[in-house]
């Protein structure tokens, strides 16, 4: 819970009842009944802001009083999405100028962004602005994205700017740098296949597939631990399942992996997955298999989907019933 | 030497996995009696904490200050996980309370006179169900909430949280629990949102908040009850979502939100919930291979308007709109012939199925990440070591807990003992996992809206 900070503006707060521009409002109490539950104790600033606020939303007051008040109110709480939603009337009425906009949900962002309404107003903002706010908005989410790169509000409204106003010239490129600073950030490699299937600049997943394909064992050769290249690469045959299984660089990289004994989850995985879609395992593949078995107690299985779910059931016990099941479900008359 | 230092993810993760080892490398230690009582769920202490909230809140909640539905619903259905009813006076006093943040045209706000949104509407609507009896239930104006839903509704199919309001797959999963289980849910409401959500199932699996987004465990719960209440759950690549969905439980026993980030206690529920939805669905717990019902799913991947399998049968929408012809149905049940599917009637026909599978996930090892490494010393539950407690926090641990508890069990049949982690007086009420209310709660709430009342015909509002 972040309480509001004391800046030097809060510091400075002047009760409303003492502000000269709002003593013809008359405060509206919140109707929390006599005997709410989850009654909060505010702040007497709080409470009369939120009471001020009430009069002028109660009398649809489109106003600049009104938008002052909505911003300090957002200060307070910005998860009143009520607020919001009435200064985003109030700015449409007055024709506001909306940097100032800008402004204000960069400031709110500072305390806490993982919040839903700052993010659609800024959203709301941007598409007013149009294009000539493109390189602003991909400016900003990168300077949240550079404190937490897997920011998913981030991430959302960066999608938007790219589809909405364009911006997708250097975005592959963004994605590799994340890539290279943690190529274990799974929000960068979501982002790079945002990148790849819808940037009108690329030509498309079929397009770039080889390519990316490269690109991704490489990673996958370096950290063969790191679940999000090999759901990756598979993503890059996302509705194409006869590609997928005739690689022959998919399947080399796999036997690579389960050769290499450490790390062997993803490969496995990843067999099963080929040999479900109609792979033919080589000799190469059962012998690798076989030599994954932890020990000769274990259940061995001529057939090496069985042998490898049988692998899997011991190497990985915390998905043991997951790969009983798979193994009924997909190679039960293997 | 290719990758000298660790990434930021490697570093995060490994403080965490530091920070959980040590718990259980603690535990392991303790002879038996003393690992019982460290496995003990410590009821009272929760309790005290979910009342004491209830009554009064101190001022740095004032930033949930349009949340209070929620902090109904977390509190009230966290004390009904435990079995503590609360007394009389509390009952009518949140009666009232909601009924101040209900909107006259409908909807429930985050506390009186806000706007109505569609998240503290499900919050409000679960809390007055939680709370059971004619009095909670009445208050609860269906026509002008269903008026509401309709208003929240989008051409792509998805919905609006509020007027004007951004549109997700939350907003999605809240307006159509709440139409399910306030039994009215038509077609209306319905129309391409399977379209809309499977437009959000993305290359890994899982589902994400809106199209192109990461796949992430909330949404992939809200997502994946969303096509089950609307009898489109096969359209789903559910074979990709599921190999996504185990691999999110990792070695500090509880589950992530997404690939590799930290743990989580409140994925106990999003997650673990998940597994509770798929294994009562036949094409999953049959034993042979079933592929994405693809022939009966349109997928536009402009989402902009699309034709749903439902308005490819063509069923009649004049009147009886809740009544459709659904020649899909469920067809990995084995039935040979369409049947009608009233909406209204399959979370109940859900939960009424038997369990024919074993849990997909390691059910106990979650119960041990709960127990042991989600419980704050003086009540309330928690994220991970080191965080501090909060009510959503205790929801959904609590939620998931109970989850593992019941995974292996019928509806009507005895939590065996070896079910439940540390002693058996840790069980829970089981919930209802498609609403994530307690089971006997939604009975009633079940009970009351369709037979008690006369039913809701949403005719009238045409």
């Amino acid at each position: 819970m972040s309480s509001s900070s004391s800046s030097d503006e809060e510091r400075r707060w002047v009760p409303l009842r003492s502000r000269p521009e709002f003593s013809d409002v008359i405060p509206v109490e919140q109707d929390d009944g006599p005997n709410p539950v989850v009654p909060i104790t505010y702040k007497e600033e709080f409470r009369e802001t939120m009471d001020y606020f009430r009069a002028l939303y109660k009398a649809d007051e489109r106003s600049l009083r009104a938008l002052h008040l909505t911003s300090e109110a957002i200060q307070f709480n910005p998860g009143n999405y009520t607020v919001w939603h009435f200064r985003r009337l109030v700015l449409e009425a007055l024709n506001h100028d909306l940097h100032d906009e800008l402004a204000l949900t960069e400031h709110i962002a500072r305390g806490n962004s993982k919040n839903y309404q700052l993010w659609h107003h800024r959203r709301w903002v941007a598409e007013k602005l149009g294009t000539s706010a493109t390189t602003e908005e991909l400016r900003f989410t990168k300077n949240i994205l550079s404190i937490d790169a897997k920011h998913y509000h981030a991430w959302s409204h960066r999608q938007w700017v790219l589809q909405a106003l364009g911006g997708w010239e250097d975005e592959l490129d963004y994605c590799q740098q994340l890539l290279e600073e943690d190529i274990f950030n799974n929000s960068a490699w979501n982002q790079r296949y945002f990148v790849i299937t819808r940037s009108p600049f690329l030509g498309g997943l079929k397009a770039m597939r080889e390519s990316e394909v490269c690109y991704t064992l490489n990673g996958i050769v370096a950290r063969p631990e790191n679940e999000s290249s090999w759901r990756y690469l598979r993503g890059l045959y996302k509705d194409d399942n006869s590609s997928w299984v005739n690689n022959p660089q998919i399947s080399s990289v796999c036997l690579e992996i389960l050769n290499a004994k450490t790390n062997c989850v993803f490969a496995l995985s990843t067999l099963l997955d080929l040999i479900s879609h109609g792979f033919q395992p080589s000799q190469e593949f059962t012998d690798a298999v076989d030599a994954l078995r932890i020990s000769d107690s274990e259940q061995r299985d001529s057939d090496v989907a069985k042998a490898a779910c049988f692998v899997l059931e011991s190497v990985d016990p915390f998905r043991a019933n997951y790969w009983q099941w798979y193994k009924n479900k997909h190679f039960q008359n293997a | 030497m290719e990758f000298p230092v660790a990434t930021k993810t490697q570093h995060e993760q490994w403080t965490v996995e530091n920070l959980v080892f040590r718990k259980y490398n603690l535990f392991e230690d303790l002879p038996h009696h003393a690992q019982t009582l460290m496995l003990e769920l410590r009821r009272d202490e929760h309790i005290e904490y979910l009342m004491r909230g209830l009554r009064g809140l101190p001022a740095s909640f004032s930033v949930l200050d349009a949340n209070r539905p929620w902090m109904c619903y977390w509190i009230l259905h966290s004390l009904a996980l435990l079995g503590e009813l609360v007394d009389d006076e509390l009952e009518n006093n949140t009666i009232d309370f909601l009924s101040r943040c209900q909107d006259p045209n409908g909807g429930y706000g985050g506390g009186p006179g806000q706007m109505p949104h569609l998240a503290t509407t499900y919050a409000a609507v679960n809390s007055l169900i939680t709370l059971g009896g004619h009095k909670a239930l009445s208050s609860i104006n269906r026509r002008e909430l269903y008026t509401f839903l309709r208003r929240m509704k989008q051409p792509s199919g998805g919905f609006r949280m509020h007027d004007a309001g951004e549109i997700d797959v939350r907003a999605c999963y809240t307006a159509i629990s709440v139409a399910s289980v306030l039994n009215i849910l038509d077609h209306e409401l319905v129309d391409n949102v399977g379209s809309y959500i499977l437009s959000c199932q993305t290359y890994e699996g899982g589902i994400s908040g809106e199209p192109g987004s990461e796949a992430h465990g909330g949404y992939t719960f809200c997502g994946l009850a969303t096509m089950i209440l609307i009898n489109e759950v096969n359209c789903l690549d559910l074979p990709r979502l599921i190999d996504w969905l185990v691999f999110r439980q990792g070695k500090e026993c509880g589950f992530q939100g997404r690939t590799n980030k930290l743990v989580d206690g409140c994925y106990s529920f999003w997650q673990g919930g998940a597994f509770a939805l798929l294994q009562r669905i036949p094409s999953v717990s049959e034993e042979q291979i079933v592929l994405p019902d693809v022939g009966h799913c349109t997928l536009d991947t402009s989402h902009t308007s699309t034709t749903s399998r439902i308005s490819e049968v063509g069923n009649s929408s004049e009147g009886t709109s809740s009544q459709v012809d659904d020649t899909g149905g469920f067809r990995q049940e084995g039935l040979k012939v369409p049947f009608p599917v009233n909406y209204n009637d399959i979370g109940y026909d859900f939960i009424n199925r038997s369990v024919e599978m074993k849990p997909l996930f390691h059910a106990i090892a979650l119960q041990r990440y709960i127990l042991l490494c989600t419980q704050a010393e003086n009540g309330g539950l928690i994220d991970k070591p080191g965080k501090s407690r909060d009510f959503y926090h205790t929801c959904y641990c609590l939620s998931g807990l109970s989850i593992c508890q019941h995974i292996c069990s019928d509806a009507d049949s005895p939590v065996l003992p070896r079910a439940v982690s540390g002693p058996y007086s840790n069980l829970l009420e089981p919930i209802h996992p498609l609403f994530n209310v307690v089971l006997d709660q939604y009975h009633e709430a079940r009970e009351f809206f369709t037979t008690h009342r006369a039913p809701f015909n949403s005719e009238v509002l045409h």
